[in-house]
């Protein structure tokens, strides 16, 4: 918890009207760390990103990228987002669709070109760049999303489950993918799934449940802290405690 | 440079959609030469009645394919119009002729008014034709007062349906979500839509107003670009009203489903139904009906010949439409992102 940590994320709730989404979360995230967000679907962690990314504000608490209060317009230069569904420009191609969003981050023609091969090298759509996003598989159509969150070189990458509906062959690439672009580029990565040998991969854990932080921890401490072998049983027993600690207020 | 790019994507996008190209640039000319024949069709036959009329006329009637009724009796001749269902009625009586004319569709009284006058000229020498309408007057005629109106709606429905549209699809399909994920402010994306859809909705006012006036042959007294600025300016208001009304539709269909709330109360405001003689809290309603400025802007330059210094209020109204429209539409967004 110190202030050059690159993601701060300090007591956030979040409510809407009567509807309470997040309760008090709290975690930090320091550079060149794949950060896992694990919850169940509706757990709150769609909403926690969009405060994270500055779409929405927290009702209480607050949220610091690189050390300055979100929401900032300038942050997200530094911050690439991949959504949960595709959101591409189905009747562009590929290459379009990247020089659309290259665009977005004020970027010189050349400085686009150099970018935009650098990244379908990386995500292997080369070949398709020219065809059109209409004609895509499924997996195409992540990759290219994966090679426009990286398109401006941030800092930072948030990914709102990145592998689901993707095949395991596809899946294997992107984390190795993503393990590289930590190593070699200290990118810090910040990603929502809700499979657990994914989770291992990951440096720091955050389960949430309903709303809450239930742990977090490197998910070598977590196994340790509740004696288990894997994490699903982590998650089980946490969730499970912090029902029984709530139920007992 | 930000909104060049969106520009440039909204164009490339549309670009390759022909469906909706062809909706835009046909489907109003299609509407309009069907509206200009149904108006001006001359294909019915017309029954007219005549009292006391002499052979050489009833033969010159007959000859003009007139279906001639003989009335005996006269009496009130507007009520006989009505009963026997005549499009006309002559009457020779006491050295006066009187044409009744039924009118409800003043397109055919002109037609018939100038058939007969054909038909008695040769017999005619001095005595004027009084001419009596059952509905209506003489000022009426109907597509000329009509296709003004019809030039400014169709401009005005098809660029409101392909923008609110368009930017819909952006946000379903989540690449609105994207974009703002991106440090594009509000007013670009704003902007971006107006000027991307713009050139579209330009040329579209172009070929409208070209075909109208040179194929259909409507009546145009004034200037051309005159007609065109207004128009122009229609599109624009269009434009911000569909981007505005499809944050407020979560699908397709409840963008359709803005067309009888919005669209169809605004038709009965343009003027086909005289606003003179609604009710004052009716006629109140039409003065936030944008396009009851829009279509007396262009009565006034097509129809009446002036110029546009005579129509300064009502473009000014249009201009302060969008402005209210595009500052919403700013305001809008921030419903997908605070800032």
């Amino acid at each position: 918890m110190n202030s050059s940590s690159t993601l701060q994320v300090s007591d956030v709730s979040k409510s809407y009207g009567k509807h309470q989404i997040l309760t008090d979360i709290q975690f930090s995230v320091g550079t060149g760390q794949i950060v896992g967000l694990i919850g169940p679907s509706g757990s709150g962690k769609t909403t926690l990103i969009k405060l994270i990314m500055g779409m929405d504000v927290p009702t209480t608490g607050s949220v610091e990228v690189l050390g300055e209060r979100m929401p900032n317009l300038g942050l997200l230069q530094e911050i690439g987002y991949m959504a949960q569904s595709d959101a591409l420009y189905q009747d562009l191609t590929g290459k379009e669709n990247l020089m659309f969003f290259a665009s977005m981050f004020l970027m010189g023609k050349k400085e686009q070109n150099e970018r935009i091969a650098y990244v379908t090298d990386l995500v292997q759509l080369q070949s398709a760049l020219k065809k059109r996003v209409a004609n895509y598989s499924g997996g195409m159509k992540r990759r290219l999303s994966l090679a426009i969150a990286l398109i401006q070189d941030p800092k930072i990458l948030i990914l709102d489950e990145p592998t689901v509906g993707i095949d395991p062959e596809l899946r294997k690439s992107i984390w190795m993918e993503l393990v590289r672009l930590k190593m070699e580029e200290q990118k810090t990565i910040l990603v929502t799934t809700h499979v657990m040998d994914e989770a291992e991969r990951c440096d720091i854990l955050a389960m949430i449940r309903e709303g809450k932080l239930i742990t977090s921890g490197s998910p070598q401490e977590l196994k340790t802290r509740y004696g288990v072998t894997n994490l699903e049983e982590v998650f089980r027993k946490a969730g499970g405690e912090a029902h029984a600690h709530n139920s007992s207020r | 440079m930000r909104i060049i790019a969106l520009v440039k994507r909204i164009v490339l996008q549309l670009v390759r959609d022909k469906r909706t190209l062809a909706l835009l640039f046909v489907a109003p000319l299609l509407i309009l030469t069907l509206m200009h024949f149904l108006f001006t069709s001359n294909e019915a036959t017309q029954t007219i009645g005549v009292v006391g009329a002499n052979n050489e006329i009833i033969d010159g009637l007959v000859e003009q394919d007139f279906e001639v009724v003989n009335i005996e009796k006269s009496g009130n001749l507007k009520q006989v119009v009505v009963k026997k269902e005549l499009d006309g009625l002559l009457s020779f009586e006491e050295e006066k002729l009187t044409l009744t004319l039924e009118n409800t569709d003043p397109s055919q009284s002109k037609m018939l008014q100038g058939k007969i006058q054909q038909v008695l000229s040769p017999t005619l020498n001095g005595p004027v034709i009084d001419i009596a309408y059952v509905y209506g007057s003489e000022d009426t005629t109907f597509f000329d007062v009509l296709s003004p109106i019809l030039v400014g709606f169709f401009v005005f429905f098809f660029v409101f349906l392909i923008s609110g549209i368009g930017l819909l699809r952006e946000r379903t399909t989540g690449t609105l979500e994207r974009l703002l994920s991106t440090p594009i402010k509000r007013w670009e994306i704003v902007f971006g839509y107006l000027l991307g859809y713009g050139l579209f909705a330009i040329i579209q006012t172009i070929i409208v107003v070209l075909y109208a006036v040179n194929v259909l042959d409507m009546v145009l007294l004034g200037s051309i670009w005159d007609v065109l600025i207004t128009n122009g300016l229609i599109a624009l208001v269009a434009l911000s009203l569909g981007i505005l009304l499809s944050s407020f539709a979560a699908s397709e269909f409840q963008m359709i489903q803005f067309i009888p709330l919005v669209i169809i109360p605004q038709v009965f405001f343009t003027g086909i139904i005289p606003i003179g003689g609604m009710p004052d809290w009716l006629q109140s309603l039409s003065k936030i009906m944008p396009i009851s400025y829009g279509a007396n802007a262009l009565k006034s330059v097509m129809y009446q010949g002036h110029g546009l210094s005579d129509v300064r209020l009502e473009l000014m109204m249009l201009v302060g439409f969008a402005v209210v429209f595009i500052v919403l539409n700013i305001i809008a967004l921030k419903k997908h992102r605070k800032k």
